[in-house]
């Protein structure tokens, strides 16, 4: 079956539960075409804010806030976390082999790749599982999904990416169609008790007020993670966020790299592509 | 605070006498008599209940979102209560990617909650 196709019926399926979304879910559409309408709908809703502008979430359309964001970024909250993150990158495991032996350019400036689809494994796979894979595969104990060492290994790894374009390959093949569509369906979504979707917030009232806290588009979101949030204390993964969101709309989160939050990361990061690596970065 | 309820019972008192709604004041356990109304303005601002701030203008409401059009003119825009009503019950109904949650159908609220924060609401 032609991708296309598959798409199609993906769609047909889908369609019940995505309630007349923004971009159209009516029409099946390719990933190209996503990523083209998704760019779009910003550009339309933020006349000239520059694409590269949406690494920087809501400090990228909204002014005001971005003069404070821009004094803390004077003095980095995050900056020990990439010192911390650089050392244990670089200290051997107890068979001496260190973690840039299971990435190409030895783990360096590789971040805009993420996630990709392993043909091998017949998955797609983040980040912050390579480097869980990589322990356990050199004898090591897996560390925690959400934050501390894996975050700080993942923010040294996103600095050394920084100003690198995100570069996450097109879905073609029927499986990566699946895991992409599996992603785009939790987007558009709505879920929780409160039945909100992804795109309710992060889209359809993008530069919206809910409360006080103004509401940061999609295209974009990925490109700073982990962040150092304020209202942490410290940093995180894009999974903690998920999670986070999730519960905002009375659903469960999921668990960190979990399939369904591995294809929404998928489906988000390719949507962001052509936006440059940014990472760490620092939030409220 | 005692103050601050007071003068709001007295403001909604009047409300009440205006729009002729003529609800039944009950008394809660302090002694002090709530209307119906003022009732289901706590529900409409406690974050844990309606929390409809988060989205909406309301009058002596504060920090509010701007997701959703004020509410003002209520009896203008719902002449019928029940269909007011039935928004804060289902807002999908009207709109089925509607970010406003459907607080009945989700139970987010008791139909008696949503009895009063309509109550509230139409005399806006
Ligand atoms: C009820 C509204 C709401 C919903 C629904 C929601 N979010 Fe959020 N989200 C927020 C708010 C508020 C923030 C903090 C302000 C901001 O950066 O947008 C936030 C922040 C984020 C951030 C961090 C942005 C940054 O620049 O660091 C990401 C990523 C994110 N949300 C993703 C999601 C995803 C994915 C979903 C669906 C699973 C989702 N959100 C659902 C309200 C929501
Ligand atoms: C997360 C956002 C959100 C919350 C919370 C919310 N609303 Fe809404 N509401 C909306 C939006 C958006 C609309 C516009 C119509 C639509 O898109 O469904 C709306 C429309 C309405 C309308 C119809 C207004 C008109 O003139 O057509 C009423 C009445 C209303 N809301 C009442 C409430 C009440 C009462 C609460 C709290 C119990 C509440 N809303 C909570 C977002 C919200």
């Amino acid at each position: 079956m032609k991708p296309s196709k598959i798409k199609n019926a993906v769609l047909a399926v889908t369609a019940i539960g995505i309630l007349g979304g923004v971009v159209s879910n009516a029409v099946a559409t390719t990933p190209e075409e996503d990523l083209q309408n998704f760019r779009e709908y910003f550009y339309k809703k933020f006349p000239g804010v520059p694409l590269s502008e949406y690494a920087n979430g809501v400090y990228g359309i909204d002014q005001k806030s971005r003069e404070t964001w821009e004094a803390i970024e004077e003095f980095p909250p995050y900056e020990i976390a990439i010192e911390n993150g650089e050392e244990l990158f670089n200290t051997p495991f107890a068979n001496g082999k260190t973690y840039a032996s299971c990435f190409k350019n030895g783990g360096i400036g590789i971040r805009q790749n993420f996630p990709f689809y392993s043909k091998k494994d017949k998955q797609v796979k983040t980040l912050e599982q390579v480097i869980n894979e990589c322990r356990t595969k050199n004898g090591e104990k897996p560390l925690k999904w959400k934050k501390g060492k894996i975050a700080a290994i993942s923010a040294y790894m996103a600095y050394t990416s920084r100003g690198k374009a995100m570069h996450v390959k097109t879905p073609t093949t029927p499986d990566e169609i699946k895991w992409y569509e599996r992603g785009r369906k939790h987007f558009y979504a709505k879920r929780g008790q409160l039945n909100m979707s992804c795109a309710n917030c992060h889209q359809d009232n993008a530069g919206n007020h809910i409360r006080a806290d103004i509401l940061s588009p999609a295209l974009g979101h990925v490109t700073h993670f982990p962040v150092y949030r304020a209202k942490w204390g410290s940093l995180g993964t894009l999974h903690r966020r998920y999670g986070g969101c999730n519960k905002q709309v009375r659903s469960l989160p999921l668990a960190a790299q979990s399939d369904e939050y591995k294809a929404l990361e998928y489906f988000h990061s390719y949507m962001s592509n052509g936006i440059e690596v940014n990472g760490p970065g620092s939030r409220k | 605070m005692r103050r601050f309820t007071k003068i709001v019972s007295t403001t909604s008192i009047i409300a009440v006498a205006i729009t002729g709604l003529g609800l039944a004041s009950t008394v809660n356990a302090a002694g002090t008599g709530k209307s119906d109304i003022e009732k289901g303005k706590e529900i409409a601002f406690s974050r844990k209940k309606g929390n409809c701030l988060a989205c909406h203008n309301i009058k002596g409401g504060k920090l509010a979102g701007n997701i959703a059009p004020p509410l003002v003119a209520m009896q203008q825009r719902f002449p019928d209560k029940a269909k007011l009503r039935a928004q804060i019950f289902d807002s999908t109904v009207a709109n089925p990617n509607s970010i406003m949650p459907p607080f009945g159908r989700h139970k987010i609220i008791s139909d008696k909650e949503i009895d009063l924060v309509a109550e509230f609401i139409y005399q806006l």
